[in-house]
């Protein structure tokens, strides 16, 4: 046992919780908090770990957080845990993972009356995988419909974990959750590490503050770092020295002299970008330097593009300054400026994926007042050309001459929906629409299955969610990871309106899906486009073929019948209204096109 | 001297229409001769100013001016006969609403010097007429109308309304036929606006009963055939919704459309003096080059003649090619405008969407 600046390394505990969306991750984390005693229940708000308005609003972690926490066990004892809150969404897949990699065990969080699902299974393979410590607990007993023996059933025969002894809590109502605190104490395993060692600490995220510069979030794996430590980030080589050390408080942090081996804390060493301190590097000492990084370190690559565009052109610098704030907190967000015919100036950026895509338009719209219009999202194509040059394809208005094009891939998901049996049909029906080839089923229980696919990634970004919810009443789960790129019969879908193409509606399809595609967004373009002074064509092409078309009759009747002199006034307010209108238009040609109708495509009703 | 125009608004009615959205209340004999004693005020206020100007024509508008007495409407004519230098031939109008004039009221207007009536009617339907909520049939229209070519008037107006809740294009032109036979001088064709705030917004605004106006296609056909019908009897169009025999236009409207001055007395009226414009009760607005370059092309638009461009230059000293020779072109391929000479106007498809064509000549 290696006492560390007073602190007993056997006394910490290192944990996250996981769980399914809604099974109460974010209310047993605050319930824990509070019990412990670090927030008065004056200081606490819900949810504490949830920083963001969008975050408690959604009832989604978007970046990971951690907080530390001092409980006094009943063997008398003090203990100090350290609780890493994580994304729970797979487009953060990577987040979590090295937010698992900081840990030693993990409190897996069941809903009593929901059971085990997909992302429950998903994020208990990925704790396993890293050799965490998974400890149920079965949460929302105090539900009417909670069935806590199913729970533990599910838990031992598909999971295979045991569960006999799981706490059954309410977060809510703060019922039983002594017990998860002591379970904590019994189950997870202390630390490791030498805290004499050479440093090695694992950087599990970073955030921006305008005063400290880059804060970053490390475990401690061995050595130790101070004020004044020479420090170097292996995978990027930024050197910085260390400003400040310590640890987290419920919300703010805590300076504290050193970390050592077993600890999470925060280093600040005035790196003015967080790019250089990338999820998962590792930092050594640079004067004195671990032989080997940490295992796992991946670059993370946006996986969906798309293009944003100020509603207001004048705005277009507003948004270069508000995408640079949040990349400031967000290194895995990239974009570059993009020019459209019908949008004008605007940026093409990349996203994890499309809840990564959403909660930017919403942090830009919200917190920066942007009105925004978004280009349909699409994924990297790789373009495999005649001459042997391979083009990943982000933009689909960049596809070069078809003459040029030897063959496509496109990127491959492995995805796993959990569902009740009787709406196995109406998923399996759903995987195929969308191109999916059957990888499976398995039985989990009599009701319950698990239905494997391997799906193409652009067709699960635009609304398979939603598609999914619908057609299962909401009882379908879904995860999913990335595979490899496969080749594809791929076609670029070109809308024109009054024979000119709109350059922001293209976009890369499947050649058996583009038919029925463009039929649809010109049905949904009649219905957006307004009547104007002119006859107005909506096509869908492929390359020079029209696959589909639709007429915006010309106006009808839009005549003041009446007018008196003293309405004059209101004439002309009712024609600067008129014409107001027009502005908040895109212009293509002649032809007004509302934001909207851009906006409106993106989601087309499935069924 | 300047040309001036005078309006006077009168806002009593005996009751309120279903669609009516003007300043417009029934009201008690008492509040109406207050309401006339301080109108004689006013005008008298305006002795100065109207040194500078000859008054082309008058227009006294409602509500439903004819629910004053004689004498009341004789007072306001004392005032203004006092106060204005009125040309010998000014066009002197009265509206009024069938069933609300008697022959010595209608001799009181002949002697205050009112030369031409406007008659409310909307339609010869008695059925249409309940449906608006008119106080009238088409029976006593017929009645007034008599007697007021018996007691000496020459130029009567008719107002009509189409596009009624339930009106089919037959009854329409039906309607057209019977008061055109009467040969009224001139013919205003109005199609019915729903508007905010109306008993007739609540009811036809949306829902299933918006379902009973006739939809656009007809509404359209209706205006079509109205040229045609009226055409036929010999009344020309020279406004979007005004017809009359050749020589009958109404001066005191076409005055707005040319942006001749006029000054407006009473709480519902508007007024345009040296390039200010206010309503009653409101501060004026000093209209730039611009707006009044915007008004020359929105407002001469609704005459069927259309803009005079040698006209617009020597006002403005720009040429209209200059200013809105981008617009023009386009409405020209749109076919929604045509050149005619020296004057620049709507066709038949540019009348049916005035609105969206109108709006492009508002500058930047």
């Amino acid at each position: 046992m290696i006492a560390v600046a007073g602190i007993d390394q056997s006394k910490i505990r290192n944990f996250c919780i996981i769980a399914h969306i809604d099974h109460g991750k974010s209310t047993l984390a605050d319930r824990i908090i509070e019990m412990t005693g670090l927030l008065t229940s004056r200081e606490m708000q819900s949810q504490v770990l949830d920083n963001m308005e969008l975050e408690r609003e959604r009832g989604i972690t978007i970046k990971a957080q951690a907080v530390r926490i001092v409980y006094r066990a009943k063997n008398g004892e003090e203990y100090i845990f350290n609780l890493i809150d994580t994304p729970g969404h797979v487009d953060f897949n990577y987040e979590v993972s090295r937010s698992l990699a900081a840990c030693d065990g993990a409190i897996l969080v069941v809903d009593a009356a929901q059971g085990v699902e997909a992302q429950t299974l998903a994020n208990v393979y990925l704790a396993l995988d890293h050799d965490l410590d998974v400890m149920p607990v079965i949460n929302k007993i105090d539900l009417p419909s909670a069935e806590p023996e199913r729970a533990i059933e599910e838990i031992e025969d598909v999971i295979g974990i045991e569960a006999m002894d799981a706490p059954q809590i309410s977060a809510k109502t703060g019922l039983n959750v002594e017990e998860v605190l002591e379970q904590i104490v019994e189950k997870i395993p202390a630390p490791e590490g030498d805290p004499l060692a050479p440093l090695q600490a694992l950087i599990f995220d970073s955030l921006y503050d305008s005063y400290k510069g880059v804060i970053v979030f490390c475990r401690i794996k061995e050595g130790t770092v101070k004020k004044g430590t020479p420090i170097l980030m292996m995978a990027t080589g930024a050197k910085a020295e260390v400003v400040e050390v310590g640890y987290f408080g419920a919300g703010q942090f805590i300076p504290c002299d050193e970390l050592s081996a077993g600890m999470v804390g925060y280093i600040t060493a005035s790196l003015k970008n967080v790019k250089d301190t990338r999820v998962g590097d590792t930092i050594t000492n640079a004067s004195n330097p671990c032989t080997e990084p940490l295992p796992g370190y991946k670059k993370v690559n946006p996986m969906v593009y798309c293009g944003m565009y100020p509603a207001d052109g004048a705005k277009y610098p507003d948004l270069r300054d508000a995408l640079e704030k949040l990349q400031l907190n967000d290194a895995s967000l990239q974009f570059e400026p993009e020019t459209s015919v019908a949008l004008g100036f605007g940026y093409r950026c990349g996203f994890l994926g499309l809840l990564h895509l959403e909660i930017i338009q919403e942090r830009l719209e919200r917190e920066y007042n942007l009105d925004l219009v978004t280009t349909a999202p699409g994924v990297i194509y790789k373009v495999h050309k005649t001459n042997g040059d391979v083009i990943e394809l982000t933009n689909p208005s960049n596809l070069p001459d078809p003459s040029e094009i030897e063959y496509m891939e496109e990127p491959m998901v492995k995805a796993e929906i959990m569902v009740t049996s009787e709406f196995i049909g109406a998923i399996m029906d759903l995987c195929q629409e969308r191109r999916g080839v059957y990888d499976g089923m398995e039985y989990i229980e009599e009701t319950r299955a698990v239905l494997r696919y391997h799906l193409p990634l652009n067709e699960i970004i635009y609304d398979f969610f939603d598609a999914l919810k619908s057609r299962s009443r909401g009882y379908a789960s879904f995860d999913y990871e990335m595979d490899e790129y496969v080749q594809s019969d791929l076609v670029k879908l070109d809308i024109l309106i009054n024979k000119e193409e709109v350059d922001a509606l293209s976009f890369i399809i499947h050649a058996d899906t583009a038919y029925e595609r463009g039929r649809k967004m010109c049905e949904k373009l009649k219905e957006e486009i307004p009547r104007q002074l002119f006859e107005i064509p909506i096509q869908a092409a492929i390359g020079s073929k029209i696959i589909a078309r639709e007429t915006v009759k010309a106006m009808r009747k839009d005549v003041l019948a009446k007018c008196y002199g003293g309405d004059i006034t209101r004439k002309r307010k009712l024609l600067e209204k008129q014409k107001e209108g027009k502005k908040r238009m895109r212009q293509v040609g002649n032809v007004e096109i509302p934001q909207k109708a851009f906006m409106s495509v993106l989601k087309l009703d499935d069924k | 001297m300047k040309p001036l125009e005078l309006y006077v608004h009168i806002p009593f009615c005996i009751k309120k229409c279903l669609y009516c959205d003007f300043l417009s209340a029934p009201s008690a004999g008492e509040e109406r001769q207050k309401y006339v004693t301080e109108l004689c005020r006013q005008i008298r206020t305006y002795r100065k100013m109207a040194k500078a100007y000859h008054v082309v024509s008058i227009f006294i508008g409602g509500g439903t001016p004819s629910i004053l007495e004689g004498e009341q409407t004789g007072a306001v004519f004392d005032a203004i006969h006092d106060t204005f230098v009125l040309d010998e031939d000014a066009e002197i109008t009265i509206e009024m609403n069938p069933g609300t004039v008697t022959e010595e009221k209608l001799k009181a207007y002949h002697k205050a010097g009112i030369n031409r009536l406007s008659i409310g009617l909307q339609s010869a339907e008695n059925e249409e007429l309940k449906i608006l909520g008119r106080i009238h049939t088409y029976e006593e229209f017929l009645d007034t109308y008599r007697l007021a070519r018996e007691t000496g008037f020459r130029n009567i107006n008719v107002d009509l309304m189409s596009a009624i809740p339930g009106q089919r294009l037959s009854g329409w032109e039906e309607t057209l036929k019977k008061v055109a036979g009467l040969r009224p001088e001139h013919i205003s064709a109005y199609s019915l606006i729903i508007e905010e705030g109306t008993p007739f917004y609540e009811k036809y605004g949306g829902g299933r009963d918006k379902l009973q106006l006739p939809d656009d296609e007809e509404e359209r056909e209706m205006y079509r055939s109205t040229k045609k019908i009226l055409g036929e009897y010999g009344y020309r169009r020279y406004e979007i919704s005004n017809y009359a025999f050749p020589g009958y236009e109404c001066r005191h409207n076409l005055g707005y459309w040319n942006r001749t001055e006029y000054l407006g007395i009473g709480t519902g009226a508007a007024s345009l003096l040296n390039n200010r414009r206010w309503n009653h009760g409101e501060e004026p607005v000093i209209l730039s080059i611009q707006e009044q370059m915007e008004e020359y092309m929105f407002l001469g638009l609704r005459k069927m003649e259309g803009v005079s461009k040698s006209k617009f230059a020597g006002e403005f000293g720009r040429g209209m090619e200059e200013v809105y020779g981008k617009v023009l072109k386009r409405m020209y391929g749109l076919e929604l405008m045509e050149e005619a000479g020296d004057f620049v106007r709507l066709t038949e498809r540019g009348i049916d969407v005035s609105n969206a064509v109108m709006c492009e000549f508002l500058l930047e």
